[in-house]
Parts: C-alpha cells; sequence; structure tokens
C-alpha cells in the first residue's frame, strides 16, 4: 500500500486536490559484477582514483578481520564489525574535505581512516583505553557514538556553528537503519530542515539492529522518506556501490557547502558480521540470507570492475594485500605496545583543572594502584 | 532442584509472571528471537508468542512511555532497556509520568510497570554499558527501586516487582548474571519489596551494601573474620523506600557502619544511609561511617574498571579504620 493512498480507495468527498507529490530515487553506477549501468561521473574516469577507493575498502576489511582476531585471542575487547559496509564508509570519506567534520556510530572506519585517524586509536578505543577518541589527526571529528542516535545532534549542531561562523564547511552524521527510530534523529533533522544548515546525514542501512530486521523496525518503504517529512532533500543510493555512493555524497556536501541546506541520504547495504563480537547472529538471522547477500560485496564488484576496466591483476591484488597487511601489522603493534594509563588518570580530562576536593579520591586511586588495592578483584 | 543462575532465575520469574497473568506483557529491544542480549529473556517469545513478548523497534523514549500507557489500561507491562546507559532518553516518561500518573489523577490512573536493565561495570563491556546511576532513580518520589544479588533474590524480588501496583526500576547487577548459582524454588513466592536483607551475622561492624558488590562485601567478612572481626552484612536490595529500620538496628548492635556502593560517591544512596545514620544512629556509633565507593570520575573503560570498581582490600581498609576508634 502506498502511504498517500486511502487505505480503502474510498472516493473523495467534497473538493480534493493533491497539495504536493514526493518520490524516492535510488542510484546505482555499477551494477553488482561491477558493469556500468550509464556513463560514469568524473572522478571515476582516472582509473587512479578508483584504486584509491579499492584500496581503502581492503585495508578497513583487512584491519575488520585483524580487530576480531585481536578480540578472539583475547587482546581486545567487544568490537563492532564493518564487514559488508566498506563501500558507504569509504565512499563518505572520500567525498569529504579534511576540513569537515565526521560524526560516526560505532562502524565507519573506513571513512575515519580515509580522514586520518589511526588504526591504533580504534584499536585502542575498542582495547579499553580513552586515549583511542583523542585522535592526532581531524582533531574537530566526533568519538565513535555507542548511544545510539545521540551523534545527530551533535552533527547539526556542528553545521550550525559552522554557518554561524561563516565557514565553507560541511558537518556529515551517520546513524543505522535502527538507530533512525530514535527522536535525537528526527528532532534534530527537523531542525536542520528549518534551518537550512550545511549537514549531511547519512542513514547506513544495513538491514539488521541487533536482532530486529529492517522491515519490523519501520513500515515505511524506504528510510530516506523520512526527510520529507523535514522537508530535507532525500535519496537512496546502493551503498556497495563506492562509486554511487561517493557521487551522491560528493553532490549532497557540494550543495551544502554552497548553502542548499541539508541532505539525508540512505545507504543500502549488508551487515556481512554478527552485531559485535559479544553476539551470534545464528540465533535470529536465517544463514541463506547471509549467504545470498555476498554477491553484492562492495569490493568485489569494485575488483571486478577494475578487472575488466583498468588491468587489475593478480599480482596487483597481492601486492595491495601485503602493503595493507603491513600496515595494519604496525598498527596493531604500536596499540599491543601502548601500557595502560596510570590508575589515576581516570581523574584526568574530568575538567580543566581537578577542583580539589577530588584531590584525596585522586591518592587514593594512586596509592592502591595497578590493582585497585585486590589482587582477586573482579 | 538443580542450581542456577541469576540470568535464569530472572528468566523463570518473567515465565511464572507471563503464566499466571495474561496481562503481563514484556517487551524491549532484542528480547524477543535473540533472547535478550544477556539471554534472560531465552525462550520466551517462542513459548508465550509474539503478542505478549516482542521486539520493540530502538526507541527508549517511546519504549517507557508506552509502557505508562498500557499500564494504564490494565496491561502489566515489563519493559528491558538493554544497558542502563541507554535509560536516559526513557527518563523524561519516568520521573514525568510513571512516578507521578497515580498522585496526579489522585490514584484514577496507575502505573504498575516494571523496567528492567542491567547495572554496574565488571564484565569488560564497551562504554556506556557500566553504569551504576541507581541513585538517580532513588531520587524520584513515587519509584521503587530494587537491585537482587542472588538468583533466589533476583527470583522472589521481580515478582514482587511485577506484582507491586505501582512502578519498580528493576536493576540486573550483570557481573552476578553468571557469577553464581543458587538454588531456587519455583514456588511462584515474592519477597517483600521494603526489608533489607540480613545475609551476615556479626557483632563489631555492619557492612551495608548492594548488588554485585555483595561479592566483594561477602569476601572482606569471610577475610575479617579470620582476623577476629565480626562484620554483619546487609544488602539493601530495595533501594527505595529505603528500609533504614534493619540498617539502625544493626548499627545500634554493631556501632560501626561501612557502606558499599559501585556507584560514584557524591549523592549516592550511601550518601542518603550516612545522613539518616547521622540523623538517627549517631549515639550508637563508636566510629565514623566509612564509604567505600566508585570515584566521582566518568566510570573507566575497562583497562581502568577494576581500579574503580571497590576491591575487597579498599573495604578491608575502611573496616580497619572503623575499629581504631573506641
Ligand atoms: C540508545 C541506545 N539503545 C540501545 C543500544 C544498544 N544497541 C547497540 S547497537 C543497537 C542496534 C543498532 O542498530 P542500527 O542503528 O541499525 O546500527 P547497526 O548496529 O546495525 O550498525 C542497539 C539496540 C544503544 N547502544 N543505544
Ligand atoms: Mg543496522
Amino acid at each position: 500500500m502506498n502511504a498517500s493512498e486511502r487505505p480503502d480507495h474510498s472516493p473523495p468527498l467534497g473538493s480534493e486536490t493533491r497539495v504536493v507529490a514526493f518520490e524516492i530515487k535510488h542510484t546505482q553506477i555499477i551494477d553488482h559484477h561491477g558493469a556500468p549501468l550509464g556513463p560514469l561521473p568524473e572522478f571515476a574516469k582516472d582509473p587512479a582514483e578508483l584504486i584509491k577507493l579499492y584500496r581503502a575498502m581492503v585495508l578497513t576489511r583487512l584491519f575488520d578481520n585483524k580487530a576480531i582476531a585481536l578480540q578472539r585471542t583475547g587482546k581486545m575487547g567487544t568490537y563492532a564489525s564493518s564487514n559488508g559496509q566498506e563501500g558507504v564508509a569509504v565512499g563518505m570519506g572520500s567525498a569529504m574535505q579534511p576540513c569537515d567534520v565526521f560524526a560516526p556510530v560505532y562502524r565507519e572506519y573506513g571513512t575515519q581512516f580515509m580522514r586520518g585517524v589511526a588504526m591504533h586509536e580504534i584499536l585502542l578505543y575498542w582495547g579499553g583505553d580513552e586515549r583511542g577518541m583523542n585522535y592526532a589527526q581531524q582533531r574537530q571529528d566526533f568519538p565513535i557514538s555507542v548511544p545510539i542516535a545521540s551523534q545527530i545532534p551533535h552533527a547539526v549542531g556542528a553545521a550550525f556553528a559552522m554557518k554561524l561562523r561563516k565557514e565553507p564547511r560541511v558537518s556529515v552524521g551517520v546513524l543505522g537503519d535502527g538507530a533512525s527510530s530514535k527522536g535525537d534523529f528526527y528532532e534534530s533533522l527537523n531542525i536542520a530542515g528549518a534551518w537550512q544548515l550545511p549537514v549531511v546525514i547519512v542513514i547506513v542501512n544495513n538491514q539488521w539492529a541487533i536482532s530486529l530486521p529492517r522491515h519490523e523496525q519501520s513500515f515505511a518503504a524506504t528510510l530516506a522518506q523520512k526527510g520529507i517529512a523535514a522537508g530535507v532533500p532525500c535519496e537512496q543510493v546502493d551503498g556497495n556501490d563506492v562509486i554511487a555512493m561517493r557521487y551522491i555524497m560528493e553532490r549532497a556536501l557540494e550543495r551544502a557547502r554552497n548553502g542548499g541546506g541539508p541532505t539525508l541520504i540512505e545507504a543500502l547495504t549488508y551487515r556481512m558480521s554478527d552485531h559485535t563480537t559479544a553476539d551470534d547472529a545464528s540465533r535470529y538471522r536465517p544463514p541463506a540470507e547471509l549467504e545470498g547477500q555476498r554477491q553484492f560485496d562492495p569490493i568485489m564488484r569494485l575488483k571486478n570492475y577494475l578487472t575488466h576496466n583498468a588491468d587489475w591483476d593478480d599480482a596487483k591484488e597481492q601486492a595491495l594485500q601485503a602493503e595493507c597487511s603491513a600496515e595494519i601489522e604496525s598498527e596493531v603493534k604500536l596499540y599491543l605496545d601502548t601500557p595502560p594509563m596510570p590508575p589515576e588518570s581516570m581523574f584526568d580530562h574530568l575538567y580543566e583543572t581537578l577542583p580539589a576536593i577530588y584531590k584525596e579520591q585522586r591518592d587514593e586511586v594512586m596509592q592502591l594502584g595497578a590493582t585497585g588495592g585486590g589482587e582477586d578483584h573482579v | 532442584m538443580s542450581e542456577i543462575t541469576m540470568v535464569e532465575a530472572i528468566n523463570l520469574a518473567l515465565a511464572r509472571a507471563l503464566e499466571e497473568d495474561q496481562n503481563v506483557v514484556v517487551f524491549g529491544e532484542d528480547v524477543g528471537a535473540n533472547g535478550g542480549v544477556f539471554r534472560v529473556t531465552a525462550g520466551l517469545q517462542k513459548r508465550f508468542g509474539g503478542e505478549r513478548v516482542l521486539d520493540a523497534p530502538l526507541a527508549e523514549t517511546a519504549i517507557a512511555g508506552m509502557a505508562v500507557g498500557m499500564a494504564t489500561q490494565g496491561i502489566r507491562p515489563i519493559i528491558e532497556i538493554q544497558f542502563m546507559g541507554f535509560i536516559y532518553s526513557a527518563v523524561d516518561q519516568i520521573i514525568n509520568h510513571a512516578s507521578r500518573m497515580r498522585n496526579r489523577t489522585r490514584s484514577r490512573l496507575t502505573c504498575p510497570m516494571v523496567l528492567r536493565t542491567p547495572h554496574g561495570g565488571g564484565i569488560h563491556a564497551p562504554e556506556h554499558h557500566c553504569e551504576s546511576t541507581e541513585s538517580m532513580f532513588a531520587h524520584m518520589p513515587g519509584l521503587r527501586v530494587v537491585i537482587p544479588s542472588s538468583p533466589q533474590r533476583a527470583y522472589g524480588l521481580l515478582l514482587a516487582a511485577i506484582r507491586d501496583p505501582d512502578p519498580v526500576i528493576f536493576l540486573e547487577p550483570s557481573r552476578l548474571y553468571r557469577l553464581m548459582k543458587e538454588e531456587v524454588i519455583d514456588n511462584g513466592e515474592a519477597l517483600p519489596l521494603d526489608v533489607c536483607f540480613q545475609l551476615r551475622d556479626g557483632k563489631d561492624v555492619t557492612l551495608v551494601t548492594w548488588g554485585a558488590m555483595i561479592h566483594e562485601t561477602m569476601q572482606a567478612a569471610d577475610q575479617l573474620a579470620s582476623e577476629g572481626i565480626s562484620a554483619e552484612v546487609i544488602d539493601v536490595a530495595t533501594l527505595k523506600p529505603l528500609d533504614m529500620e534493619t540498617i539502625l538496628t544493626s548499627v545500634a548492635k554493631t556501632g560501626r557502619c561501612v557502606i558499599v556502593h559501585e556507584a560514584a560517591r557524591t549523592c549516592a544512596i550511601g550518601s542518603e544511609i550516612a545522613a539518616q545514620l547521622a540523623e538517627r544512629g549517631l549515639m550508637s556509633l563508636f566510629a565514623p561511617v566509612q564509604r567505600v565507593t566508585g570515584y566521582d570520575t566518568i566510570m573507566p573503560l575497562f583497562r581502568l574498571e577494576k581500579q574503580y570498581i571497590p576491591s575487597t582490600a579498599r573495604i578491608m581498609a575502611a573496616v580497619k579504620k572503623t575499629q581504631e576508634v573506641s
């Protein structure tokens, strides 16, 4: 049923006119075999540019595999995998400029790496160490946000700051399909529209919110259409097509940068992993569904394109994999070689200057040392 | 009867409640097919159907607010907030509606609902998954706040919470979910919601605690015993309304009191207990009341959670301080 139809198809009474009509467009530029469906955007005509995107996706996938291995071997805590979603992340990252601001959830490693966030920082975070969110690069970007959808008001607020300061920058906020049910999202989307703020909000629809499938999350035909009620231009894109993702993202960023206001993008993708390493998706997700999604893999798709159009071959592939693995290994080493912070550091960065009243507590922590005063504790 | 974990005991109580009252409905994020992220609701949807045990979209404000609406219309909703760190957008509904619907309608409309949520740290979980902000809720008139510390008490207290005619915040110490097993008799018997449990009899000092800190506190009591100090241990369990009589009676006997909690120190339930001891028990105290608590910091990520959560050694040291004065 189309939501604009009357459910019983009853005839109109009195005067009935169409006040406004809506539609949602979906963009795909290469199909899932890697074949172009029409002309390519300018950037995609340069093979070197596409190889950059390919490299970023491969790096993210290999990082992901490594992070899961670290968790499984007790060297890191719970980790949220981005396997299958690299096209969305790299598409966003490649379209953004360094001066923009990024407000991620917890699966946007591909974007973060492109923006200069270090792999060992992400590992430190999931390894239970606050220093991971003190990015050495991209000092303006937001930390990973675990309370679902709570980062979208931040993204919109950052955009308002940019507008107030007349800066040609754009804020990008990301959320999941599940998160699009939260008030934080609706409330700030509405303000973004009302105040015409330079923000791009991306719903990463990976079809699941832990165990809740997309169709049980919302009865809406698309999640993109949530922008309509807020007067925010909105569209859908095949997020596993990194070329389309970057193209749509660039267009939205450009409009925002030129004073054209916000955009809501729904990127369709699939969570190929468990929700996190603490989850077991086999309890709720049919294995056939997962298998059926493999053919849409974003990395394989671009690889097929490069093989047919840019002389990509096994030798190049192997060289790339080796290069990425070496980069990851050195970052993992940095992570593993980082000693824990001293216990009293929990009082650091609480305020600019720690109020004197907390000194006694801090001294106690310092004096109790690494075990908190008990070897057998916790 | 076999011994079961707290997860299984809570599951048993939920099943019993669903069985005995058709109006009981369990809902929240991932409580259906997935059985909850801690498996607390495992099997319930299969057994009682998707109309009575169901997954909600991701929307804590609506989940809590809908429970208020349902409760006023004869349903007895049991909602789950996946972790205590995600309860805050539900707080508007709890403080502005659930806790005062009875009062502002002169009991015309009431809110017999239970909000269950995991509580506390110590399980190496990610950020925002380790909160212990029970005092926020204890501060809200019209609510009950309950936190069990063993499988058997979890079973009896949850049944009482579900049958209670008013809203109950039911906190489940996630560190205890699988830490110990205990025999639980599934006889449908509820425990009272307004008396503390005395877990250990003693004469030299009263240790007052709740939730997961029972673990370290009982350990401390054992060690103290071997050093000739006899500690009485009180599990407050029903944090609001607070049963001060049991605590005062104990302190009248021991003359010394150490309060232990994982929550940050300032304006916590320990502060309230200490204040009431000052008001009503000062004459029986031989030494100043001691508090062993989480620090006034953000709950650190798990690399430092061990240093944040009170250790047995810290409890011992506080007890020794009370013994120095006579
Ligand atoms: C406010 C809030 N409620 C609940 C949770 C627990 N939780 C973590 S992830 C998640 C599902 C998120 O789904 P979605 O938004 O689709 O993002 P995805 O994990 O699929 O990337 C839930 C319920 C949370 N982190 N924050
Ligand atoms: Mg999702």
